[in-house]
């Protein structure tokens, strides 16, 4: 076919070419490129088993003369400290380590789950804020993000810690800036639902509402294609999400329980303490500045021309955003946005620094009283190893979800 | 239909300006509004506290304690200005860290200015941080050796987050050149070296190196504090420059590694003339992202127990006439560290627009 071109390529070879070509091969020379990959692979692969061994032998012979105890038998051992608080689980001092680790773990997520919420609506706000036209308000937002950015969370840490701590007054002069919610610096005090198994019917009509509003959304979508007629799906979908668990609140048991002094401090309704506080507050204020930048990129990477096309097709602002501006925007905010989120949760380990009792500072605990430095550390690394390597196989998925078909590989 | 409509009414200067950006319609304005009351309501009363009223010089915390809270004490700072700097190191050689620091500054000052951007330029670098070596631990040319268990403050800072940079650098692009490795083994130690590095929090790895480290050493061998928190910074932070590089790498055309084969070069002669002076220049701006990120970390070896500017704060703090003056102190550890991350963020968005705007006549004619 390619007559031409063949014959450029390949200069026929003179001589028989099979025993010969094969022959350089055969002869091991530090020229071939496959034989030098070969030599330098091994060289590196004997380089870091050599270090493994080295380490490991001169840890084991360091254990055995420090008689420190190896293995994870000191899980089912009695803790013998307090802890703090618990995120809602039982715990006493006369439960077994692997229990107070659980608590501890329990005591990260629950920190790093509000803060991602409280993180994600402070920082788009933010990032829509600094895209404002007005001035003011672009520029408050640029000031907080700078600010925030530049300064180490463990200093902001420290910062809010010491306010609330020493600079807040105490529980008989709380500040009380909203009524119910008391700032002391025994923590925050603020009003909460009293519970009654009742209101679990609630969390059902919650239940009941979503699928009936994703019924509804997808009838109308389906109604839309057929028929080309509208139907305002989403706000009726969001009444429904809404609205039945609210009536069904009524119905049932409700009574609002607020904090009240009594003695030396607040009883009822729920509290933050000061660690939870501040820990909470330096993540939020520090991770929203990061999550504005991404929000403020994402949007302005889409192009102008889609604000105008769409404008142009006569769909109103808000259509316009949630239909053709915010799907391109996320393809490009949600991966930042989840290394943030892992991020959040790693520097959420800074509250062994102000003695917020979370996976790290428990196992901190634990290894100071069982010597047990090793297992301890593993127990850390391999958690947070677990929690990084699924969110990024959540990302992967995600990715290949939203990116666009057809693009390349 | 040609008739031309009038154009809109315009208020004279200023007040035109002002119904644009801040009075445009009816919610706009309302946020003005509301913005303008919150600066109202909480700025003077903190440029107050914090300029007009404060309390700059004082013997003691009386005068402190007497204005109860109403002024700042930036008094606590300036008595205790030598600790916060130098941490313990002996008094009367304070000139030592103090020239430490301005070399510090010199190294970086010279890094920042593109005509010296050239390979002399690491050499450079090794003799000023050889320099600042011999400065603080002395021991030789008649300099009293101070052991590095007495260093401290805010030169500690700079040579946690320096020295970290400097070292992790050099590995970074060992690192991120075996991830793009073709063998297997090498690029397999690679990945998993920087996933794992990346996955957990950097405590873990300052917990390592205080509690473990030292039990991977054959007994008798100890390796003093310091050195092992600078090792996991470095190793900390090689894992995550690694990947600023490798983004560089991967944005170099294909052409020019095949361009550089074709030419005959060996590996190292590709890599080192024809790829990383590219790879590396336009990834400037996230390199020197990173290095900000790296400096505020290194604000986390307050947790095991190093003397640096935050923990020689806090320190100082804990003397029975000083506690309580924890907002003043942080606010002042918090400028410091803003200073030098926000010059740093500055310098690299200027570097990425001048970069962007391709080489200059300039540059030209210096190759």
């Amino acid at each position: 076919m390619d007559e031409g071109r063949h014959h450029v390529r390949a200069p026929a070879p003179l001589r028989p070419a099979a025993p010969d070509s094969q022959k350089p091969r055969t002869r091991w020379s530090f020229n071939d490129p496959h034989v030098r990959a070969l030599f330098y692979q091994a060289a590196l692969l004997a380089a870091v088993a050599f270090v493994a061994w080295y380490f490991v032998s001169n840890t084991l012979r360091n254990l055995d003369e420090r008689k420190i105890a190896t293995g994870f038998a000191f899980l089912a051992r009695e803790a013998g400290f307090e802890i703090g608080e618990t995120s809602g689980f039982s715990y006493g001092a006369a439960d077994t380590y692997l229990r107070a680790l659980g608590i501890g773990l329990a005591n990260t997520f629950r920190i790093a789950a509000v803060g991602v919420v409280l993180a994600t609506i402070l920082g788009t706000v933010l990032g829509l804020a600094r895209l404002s036209r007005n001035w003011l308000i672009a520029r408050l937002a640029a000031v907080y993000v700078e600010v925030m950015r530049n300064i180490p969370l463990l200093v902001q840490l420290f910062f809010w810690y010491t306010i609330i701590s020493e600079n807040l007054p105490g529980p008989k002069d709380a500040l009380n800036p909203l009524p119910g919610l008391f700032l002391s610096n025994r923590g925050i005090a603020f009003p909460v639902l009293h519970y009654d198994p009742a209101q679990l019917w609630v969390l059902a009509a919650l239940l009941v509402g979503a699928v009936i509003a994703w019924l509804l959304v997808s009838w109308a979508m389906r109604r839309q294609a057929a028929t080309g007629e509208q139907f305002p799906a989403l706000s009726v979908g969001l009444g429904t999400t809404l609205g039945l668990p609210l009536l069904v609140l009524l119905a049932v048991p409700h009574e609002i329980d607020r904090p009240e002094l009594s003695g030396f401090n607040f009883i009822g309704g729920a509290a933050m303490t000061p660690e939870f506080a501040a820990l909470l507050f330096g993540l939020v204020v520090y991770t929203a500045a990061f999550i504005a930048e991404i929000v403020r990129a994402g949007v302005l990477a889409v192009d102008r021309g889609q604000f105008e096309a769409a404008h142009a097709l006569g769909l109103t602002r808000s259509r316009a955003m949630r239909l053709v501006i915010l799907p391109q925007a996320l393809r490009v905010i949600v991966p930042p946005m989840t290394s943030q989120y892992l991020n959040l949760t790693k520097n959420s380990s800074l509250a062994v620094a102000i003695g917020y009792p979370d996976l790290v500072s428990i196992a901190n605990t634990t290894l100071n009283q069982t010597g047990q430095a090793i297992e301890g550390i593993a127990i850390i690394m391999l958690v947070y190893l677990s929690i990084s390597l699924s969110i990024s196989a959540f990302m992967n998925w995600y990715n290949r979800r939203v990116a666009l078909k057809g693009a390349r590989a | 239909m040609s008739a031309v409509l009038p154009r809109p009414p315009v208020l004279p200067g200023p007040l035109e300006w002002l119904r644009t950006n801040l009075f445009s319609n009816l919610p706009n304005a309302i946020l003005t509004v509301v913005a303008l009351y919150l600066l109202w309501k909480f700025v003077p009363p903190f440029v107050n506290w914090a300029f007009i009223d404060a309390i700059w010089q004082a013997p003691s915390s009386k005068p402190c304690r007497d204005a109860a809270g109403a002024s700042a004490c930036w008094a606590f700072i300036t008595e205790k200005h030598r600790f916060i700097l130098f941490g313990t190191y002996p008094y009367e050689e304070h000139w030592r860290p103090g020239a430490s620091t301005l070399l510090f500054f010199a190294l970086y000052a010279v890094s920042a200015m593109r005509r010296f951007w050239a390979p002399r330029l690491a050499l450079v670098w090794l003799v000023g941080l050889a320099l600042i070596g011999i400065l603080m631990w002395g021991g030789v040319f008649g300099l009293r050796y101070v052991e590095n268990e007495r260093w401290g403050g805010l030169v500690l800072t700079l040579i946690l987050a320096t020295f970290g940079i400097a070292f992790a650098f050099p590995l970074s692009i060992l690192l991120a050149l075996g991830r793009r490795s073709e063998m297997p083994a090498v690029r397999s130690v690679c990945v998993v070296y920087i996933e794992l590095i990346r996955g957990v929090p950097l405590i873990s790895l300052l917990f390592m190196a205080s509690v473990m480290m030292p039990l991977f050493l054959p007994s008798g061998m100890t390796v003093d504090k310091l050195l092992r928190a600078q090792i996991a910074l470095i190793m900390f932070a090689a894992a995550y420059l690694a990947e600023v590089v490798r983004g560089g790498l991967q944005a170099i055309p294909r052409g020019q590694y095949e361009a550089a084969e074709a030419l005959g070069l060996s590996f190292a002669k590709r890599t080192a003339l024809i790829i990383l002076p590219q790879a590396l220049k336009i990834s400037i701006p996230p390199l020197v992202n990173t290095f900000i990120g790296l400096f505020k970390d290194t604000s986390l070896v307050v947790i095991i127990g190093l003397f640096d500017l935050l923990l020689a704060l806090k320190t100082a703090l804990n003397e029975p006439a000083w506690i309580g003056f924890g907002a003043e102190a942080y606010l002042f550890a918090s400028l410091v560290y803003f200073i030098f991350c926000y010059a740093m963020s500055q310098y690299s968005q200027m570097l990425e627009r001048d970069l962007a705007r391709g080489p200059t006549v300039g540059a030209l004619k210096d190759t």
